[in-house]
Parts: C-alpha cells; structure tokens; sequence
C-alpha cells in the first residue's frame, strides 16, 4: 500500500497533543481525513497547528511528543 | 564566600552579558548548554561549557537537577539563571544552597513570597506602598467577587494570583458578564498554572507601566531609578526606556523610596525590579509585582546611571556588602532600549529562525549592543526571540530617541527577517516622541500604522 508523507512545515518541537494533559490530536492507526490536525509545532515560544493536506485510512507517527524537529522532516506517514 | 568559579544557567543574549561581567571580575566561567546551543557565542566564550540535555528547555534550561550537577561537577560555585527559566524558582534557588552552592540572586524564601502576587501585594501594603485598589488577598466567590468590583466600580481587572505572560487575565466591563469571566478565568488560570485563584483590581485606562530597578545585598537597600516599559505587543516589552518621561522630582523620589521601603521590608539581596502601573491623569502610581531577577531592558538603567548591574548581583552573591551608596547613584540623561527579535512585523510577527549572514552593528558614542549574534550563526526555533537588544544614551529623551532611529537604520541583520523595521517606524512616530503611550498603546498603532515587508538583505 502506498504511504503518503505529513512533513512539518517549520522547525521547532513537536507535540501530538494540545496540552500536557489531553488525548493526543490523533492515535496510531486513526483516518485522516485532508485539513485534520494533527499536532502541534513549537517554535521560538509560538504554537501553530500541523493540519494535514492528505488524508487516508491508517496513521502512523514518526515523530513522538516532544520530538526537536526540522522544517521538512516526516512527522508522520499515512496508507492511501 | 567570594565566587571564584561561575556556571551560566542560561543562554543567548543574556548568557554573553553574564559570562562579560565575571570574566570582568576575574571570575572563571562554565557555560552550561543544550545540544541547540553547542554552537552559541556563550559557549565559545566561557572557559568551560557542559551539556545540560537535549533541545527542548523542558530537558535542559529548566533541569534544575542537571543544571546543580553540571556545577558540581566543572568545579563551579556558583550558578546564575540569567532571566526565564529557573531564574524565579524558589525550589530551584533552595536545591542550588543545598548542594553547597551559591544560587545569584535572591533567597529562595524571598522569590516565593514575591512571585505569588497576592503575597507579593500584602508584602508591599505592609512597606507602605501604593496598590492598585482591590481586593484583599485572593478571592473564591463569583458573587462576592462582583459585589466587591460593583463598589470599586467597572471596568476592573480579574488576575490570577499565580499569574505571568498576560494569562489568566480578564478586564470585565459590567457587572452582567462578570461571573462567565470570573469562571473562566479561574479554570484558565489553573490549566496555566495550576493555580485557579484569583484576585480583583480597578482597571486603569491609558495606564503606564513603569519600574524601579532595586539593589540589595540583604541589609541595605537601593534603587537606581527606574525605566518606562509601556511599550508593549501582547504583555511583551518591547521598547524601554530610563528614567520614565514626565515624572516630577518629588513623584519620583517616592516611587523609587517606595520600591526600597518594600525591598527593605523583606531583606532583599541581589537586583530586583518593583513593577507599577503608572496613572498618568492622576498623576499616582500603583504596585503590581516584583521581578526578583535581572531584567531583559536592564541596559537603560546601566546607560543612565553607569552601574554594571550584573556585576553588582554577583558580587553581592559571593557575600559583598553594596559598593554603591544611595548618595551616588546619579541620573545622567536619557537611554532607550529596542529588543530586535526574529520576527517578521510585516507577516504578524511570525517567527523566523535560521542562518544570520551580514551582521553589521552600528557604532558610535552612546550606542550598545548586547547579542549573542555572529556572522554564520544559526538561530535555533526552540527558544525565545531575541536576537539582541539595541541601547543608546543621549542627553535627553529627544536626542536618545533621534540616535535610536540612526543606529537601527545602521543594524544589518541578514539572512533573518527582524523587528529592526518595526523599531525604525517606533523612532520616527510622533505620538511615542511626544510620549502619549500607554501599555495599550502600541497594539493600536500597529493597526493604524502598516509596516512594509523587509527587503531580504543578502
């Protein structure tokens, strides 16, 4: 099955969930609908939201909560 | 005991001006950094430099445990937090003296008596300082919230009680709305800081915020002056100046003998700042917090009075009595402090980490640059802004602001979009150099007052 790429638009840190304390934005094996959140990037103390531009039928996350990420890297795959 | 040996618990900016002040006082130096900072101006300054964890400042700056243990092990006996992180951590200022070792700055039973702001303002009543006029103490009850806001009259102010950065904050204009805000409030409050009281204070329109910059060494305490910093995007400062504009002598004189009457109350040792906000239309000042830390815009007071601040807290540190007297801190003209952050003012003030390329500096009498920038640097997204803090001194408020507008034009930062345009636009506006400013004030002009995109300077 072809897996398609979420790659982060920004450096920063990464987090799968909207605070410390919530359920992730989305689990492992969950449908991504387009236009989803799916995490959150920190950078120089602002947040902004990772939405997807693809959707399919299973995630998977490459990059774990707290992650130190770069701009380009694959944050996480999904089966077409 | 006298410090022979001093690890820098921080890093940027104000790790270079730390690492400056104690190689000026014959001070050893460990730089204690992050795996993002292996490559900073601070660790390439320091005698020595440790790391303390990964990127993140969860794992590093703000590891209070590794942060001790990299002291003890690179032979330091000292540590100073800089500002942010743990510089307002009572626990850590208690684990940094029980590990034998001398934390810069406050004891920690005086960081935590002023970082809760309720304590912080029955503290300053007591020393006979003016507060904001409110409720005593923190405040549980909606209905009796609004009752007490109803006699001090709308619009008032709902403050967290462990409250920083602008949460927790709600200005409530009538009476109807204000059980829904109290409540939200609160829940924000203890999601921020997990701690939901609050506290209820008349909300001055068109108020200033103006500090008073503290010296103590546990016995004696001093001011030296005190800074105008209403220059503010979202609870940010942004442009600061010293001394604060239009103040009378005799106003003066009691505000800053205020701001020593409360350090005095409590002992204070090290360099502090007692915030007010100032009502420009009745000519009064009110307390709001103190900082018991050194400050970003703490260069202004510098500029005015010629005391090395910096130098001063570490010295009080290692057991120094104060070296200056009351009687010699003297006021001499006027200085304004502009803090040029990786940010695009153009495109909201979006962040803008990456490789600086072309950094010229402007010269001259009067002018200072305090960054941790050099050519070929790459500014990392994990942590603040601030690339640096542009400082000038003229005789007077006209002629510092006027060197202002020369020295930012002549600042080249490239590779980075900045916040140099947006200060270059401040330096020429007529309302901030006839000083109708107030701590709303810069959010509104920004609305009126269209910033055009950075050139890319290569």
């Amino acid at each position: 099955m072809p897996k398609l790429e979420i790659r982060a638009p920004m450096p920063g840190v990464f987090y799968r969930r909207p605070s410390p304390d919530t359920p992730p934005f989305k689990a492992d094996g969950d449908p991504l609908s387009p236009g989803e959140v799916v995490g959150l990037i920190e950078v120089m103390k602002s947040f902004h939201e990772v939405k997807a531009e693809v959707g399919g039928a299973a995630l998977a996350f490459l990059a774990e909560d707290g992650d130190a990420i770069m701009a380009g890297q694959v944050l996480a795959e999904v089966e077409d | 005991m006298a410090i022979g040996s001093l690890l820098v618990a921080n890093r940027g900016e104000i790790a270079v001006r730390i690492l400056r002040a104690a190689k000026a006082l014959g001070i050893r130096t460990v730089q204690a950094y992050s795996a993002a900072d292996a490559d900073s101006l601070a660790v390439r300054m320091a005698d020595e430099a440790v790391l303390i964890g990964p990127p993140p400042a969860a794992k590093s700056y703000l590891n209070g445990a590794a942060i001790i243990e990299a002291a003890k092990g690179h032979g330091a006996d000292a540590i100073h937090p800089g500002y942010g992180f743990l510089a307002e951590n009572a626990d850590f200022a208690q684990s940094v003296e029980a590990a034998g070792l001398v934390f810069v700055g406050p004891s920690a039973q005086a960081i935590r008596l002023l970082g809760d702001k309720v304590a912080a303002r029955e503290a300053a009543r007591r020393a006979g300082v003016p507060t904001v006029p409110g409720s005593e103490g923190r405040i549980a009850d909606a209905r009796v919230a609004r009752e007490l806001a109803a006699t001090m009259g709308f619009p008032v102010m709902i403050k967290a009680a462990a409250g920083g950065g602008g949460r927790g904050i709600r200005i409530v204009s009538d009476a109807g709305a204000f059980e829904t805000q109290f409540a939200q409030a609160s829940a924000e409050a203890l999601a921020a800081f997990g701690d939901g009281s609050l506290y209820v204070e008349r909300f001055i329109p068109r108020a200033r915020h103006v500090e008073v910059q503290i010296l103590g060494d546990g016995k004696n305490v001093i001011h030296c002056f005190e800074r105008e910093c209403s220059v503010q995007r979202r609870r940010q400062k942004v442009w600061e100046e010293a001394p604060a504009f239009g103040l009378t002598d005799p106003l003066r004189a009691a505000l800053c003998e205020s701001a020593v009457s409360l350090g005095r109350s409590v002992g204070y040792r090290g360099a502090g700042t007692v915030e007010y906000l100032y009502d420009p239309d009745e000519e009064r000042f009110h307390f709001i917090e103190v900082n018991t830390r050194i400050q970003v815009e703490h260069p202004v007071t510098e500029m005015v009075t010629g005391i090395d601040l910096v130098a001063e807290m570490i010295r009080i540190a290692g057991g120094e009595r104060l070296s200056i007297r009351q009687e010699d801190v003297r006021l001499e003209g006027h200085a304004v402090e502009c803090r040029i952050n990786a940010e695009d003012p153009a495109a909201g003030f979006a962040p803008q980490p990456g490789r600086v390329d072309g950094l010229a500096v402007p010269k001259g009498p009067g002018i200072r640059f305090d960054t941790m920038l050099y050519d070929g640097y790459t500014v990392p997204p994990f942590y603040d802004s601030l690339l640096g803090k542009l400082v000038v001194h003229g005789a007077d408020r006209a002629e510092a602001i006027s060197r202002m507008g020369q020295a930012v034009a002549a600042l080249r930062i490239g590779g980075v979009k900045t916040t140099a345009p947006l200060h270059a636009a401040l330096a020429a506006s007529e309302e901030l150099r006839a000083g109708q400013v107030h701590t709303r004030w810069l959010e509104d002009w920004l609305e009126r007052t269209p910033l055009t995109r950075q050139e890319e300077v290569a």
